[in-house]
């Protein structure tokens, strides 16, 4: 299934720097995003998009994941030749990353 | 219990009108908060200001308080803005000089500056942030430098009267926390109710985003009334308990999942926020549909301050050519992607030196490059709205309406562009030459 059924996600952006939040609907399934949305997958997704690390920050309370990914916005928002300044379409991309029901 | 009521009446300089003043007139609201400063905007206000020293305040200030003054002087409500951008005493006359054509008196208008630095820090030896490299390298190409202010000032301001505050750089948040300090009599270093009222500020500070605007996604995230979408509303409580709404009968909606959305929303690490007042720590924060369009959010917490101030420097860094054509019909791909060759055999050919540059066929690859984009037909769509005006100022309205779908539309919306331009079209008529009538009229004044 894809990401798209279990969770919703907004790009955020701060110079050459954009987070993807990863909110899962039903928190009962955040355990299963915490298993398999890992910054190592997420960094693989971005491949040849995002230049720079992926870092994941997790917030179990309200039962989302915060993804900040350097070097993502071709210099920043202030001078990137990118057709899309803020990468606020990274959101949606995301939502299409293949998620097992299985733990 | 007393309770506090902010508005959030902008979420960026462009941002829609009237739901500030539908805020202003049903919102039931005390304080007008607008946040209308990007990063790069101060910059080009910065320039605008050397050209002319009246100017340098945001553009849309005038139309912006000739819309909100009337109601909210009646109402008593009070307006804090950073519209002020380079030039917040400029802004402040100019929103005396509306004011006073609006037949309004009593009004004390505070315009906050001191975030411009470039004349302390041009000369020090300081290392950029984003890039590691010394000042000093841009130096003579510096355009503007201003430091986040605090709550500091915008509280002095409240406590000196002020119905009105304009101020310049200031932290996002810092709009919407420094009347609830100045209300509540909160002490600045209660540094988890300082982070409390940074996750209220920063739930707001892009108005329509928290109440449904950057969010539908028919199917799966649908919002009602999102053509109408009312920006939000906080009230809070002396203990910093907040709840987050809407006008009743305005679009969109106040949900667990906007909220958590933008709680997010150009976040790094949830646990080190790093504003001028506190750090702020999102990974307590709770939250609670109490009720239809309320949401009832708690535990932000804090450290102390740093003391440290972040300075955003504008500076002349390169420039930037575009061409856009489009291709259509059979083959439209191969004939696009024959195009971009050409281009890019031309532009060697006749020896145009670019530092980088980027050959996109829109609607195919251009937002995220090939890998992701294989494999969908098509991957990208282009909205387009187009209409035909009386005038140039209707004209510019279309356009309007299509980038406002940024922090109001649906979610993950980018690069929009917009124009508008004079259409001179040729027809002809026949008429007898006895209408020719010709005469020669002068005016002296």
């Amino acid at each position: 299934m894809k990401l798209r059924e279990l969770a919703h996600s907004r790009t955020g952006d701060k110079g050459n720097t954009s987070n993807i939040s990863v909110i899962a609907y039903d928190p009962a399934n955040y355990e299963l995003l915490e298993k398999q949305v890992t910054a190592a997958r997420v960094k693989q997704f971005f491949d040849g998009v995002v230049l720079g690390d992926v870092v994941r920050y997790e917030l179990p309370n309200i039962g989302a994941l915060n993804f900040v990914m350097f070097q993502a916005l071709g210099g920043g928002v202030t001078r990137t030749l990118a057709l899309d300044i803020h990468g606020k379409s990274f959101s949606s991309a995301l939502m299409e990353m293949e998620i097992s029901e299985n733990l | 219990m007393k309770k506090i009521r902010l508005g959030s009446g902008a979420g960026y300089s462009g941002d829609r009108i009237e739901p500030a003043v539908e805020l202003a007139e049903k919102g039931d609201i005390q304080y007008l908060c607008f946040e209308c400063l990007a990063e790069r905007t101060i910059a080009i206000a910065q320039q605008a200001k050397m050209k002319d020293p009246a100017q340098g305040y945001d553009a849309l200030l005038a139309a912006r308080m000739q819309a909100v003054l009337p109601v909210c002087h009646k109402k008593g409500i009070k307006i804090i803005t950073n519209m002020g951008a380079a030039n917040p005493q400029a802004g402040a006359a100019k929103i005396k000089q509306i004011a006073e054509k609006l037949n309004i008196r009593g009004l004390k208008i505070a315009a906050v500056s001191g975030d411009d630095v470039l004349a302390a820090i041009r000369d020090q030896e300081l290392t950029i942030e984003e890039t590691g490299a010394k000042l000093s390298t841009i130096k003579d190409k510096l355009v503007s430098a201003n430091a986040y202010l605090g709550v500091a000032p915008i509280i002095e301001a409240l406590q000196a009267g002020a119905d009105i505050v304009i101020t310049g750089r200031v932290a996002d948040p810092a709009l919407f926390i420094a009347p609830l300090v100045y209300e509540f009599g909160w002490s600045l270093e209660d540094w988890n109710l300082m982070g409390q009222a940074t996750v209220i500020g920063h739930l707001l500070e892009c108005a329509g985003q928290v109440t449904g605007g950057y969010f539908s996604d028919p199917g799966f995230k649908d919002v009602p009334g999102v053509g109408q979408l009312g920006f939000p509303i906080a009230e809070v409580g002396a203990d910093g308990s907040v709840v987050i709404t809407k006008v009743e009968s305005a679009g969109g909606m106040v949900t667990l999942a906007t909220c958590k959305e933008q709680l997010l929303y150009e976040i790094h690490n949830p646990k080190t926020y790093f504003t001028p007042d506190v750090v702020a720590d999102f990974t307590g924060v709770k939250m609670e549909q109490i009720a239809k369009d309320q949401v009832s959010v708690s535990g932000g917490a804090g450290a102390a301050k740093t003391g440290l101030l972040k300075v955003s420097l504008g500076y002349v860094d390169s420039y930037i050519g575009e061409g856009q054509i489009s291709y259509a019909g059979p083959g439209a791909v191969n004939r696009g992607r024959l195009a971009l060759d050409i281009v890019k055999q031309r532009l060697e050919f006749m020896g145009v030196k670019m530092q980088e540059s980027r050959y996109d066929l829109m609607g195919v690859d251009s937002l995220h490059g090939e890998k992701l984009s294989a494999g969908h037909d098509p991957y990208e769509v282009r909205v387009r709205v187009t209409g035909r005006t009386e005038t140039m100022a209707e004209a510019v309205r279309i356009g309007n309406e299509v980038e406002t779908l940024y922090t109001n539309g649906p979610a993950g919306g980018g690069g929009a562009w917009k124009s508008a331009r004079e259409v001179v079209a040729m027809v002809s008529v026949i008429v007898p030459d006895s209408v020719v009538n010709y005469s020669v009229q002068y005016e002296v004044i």
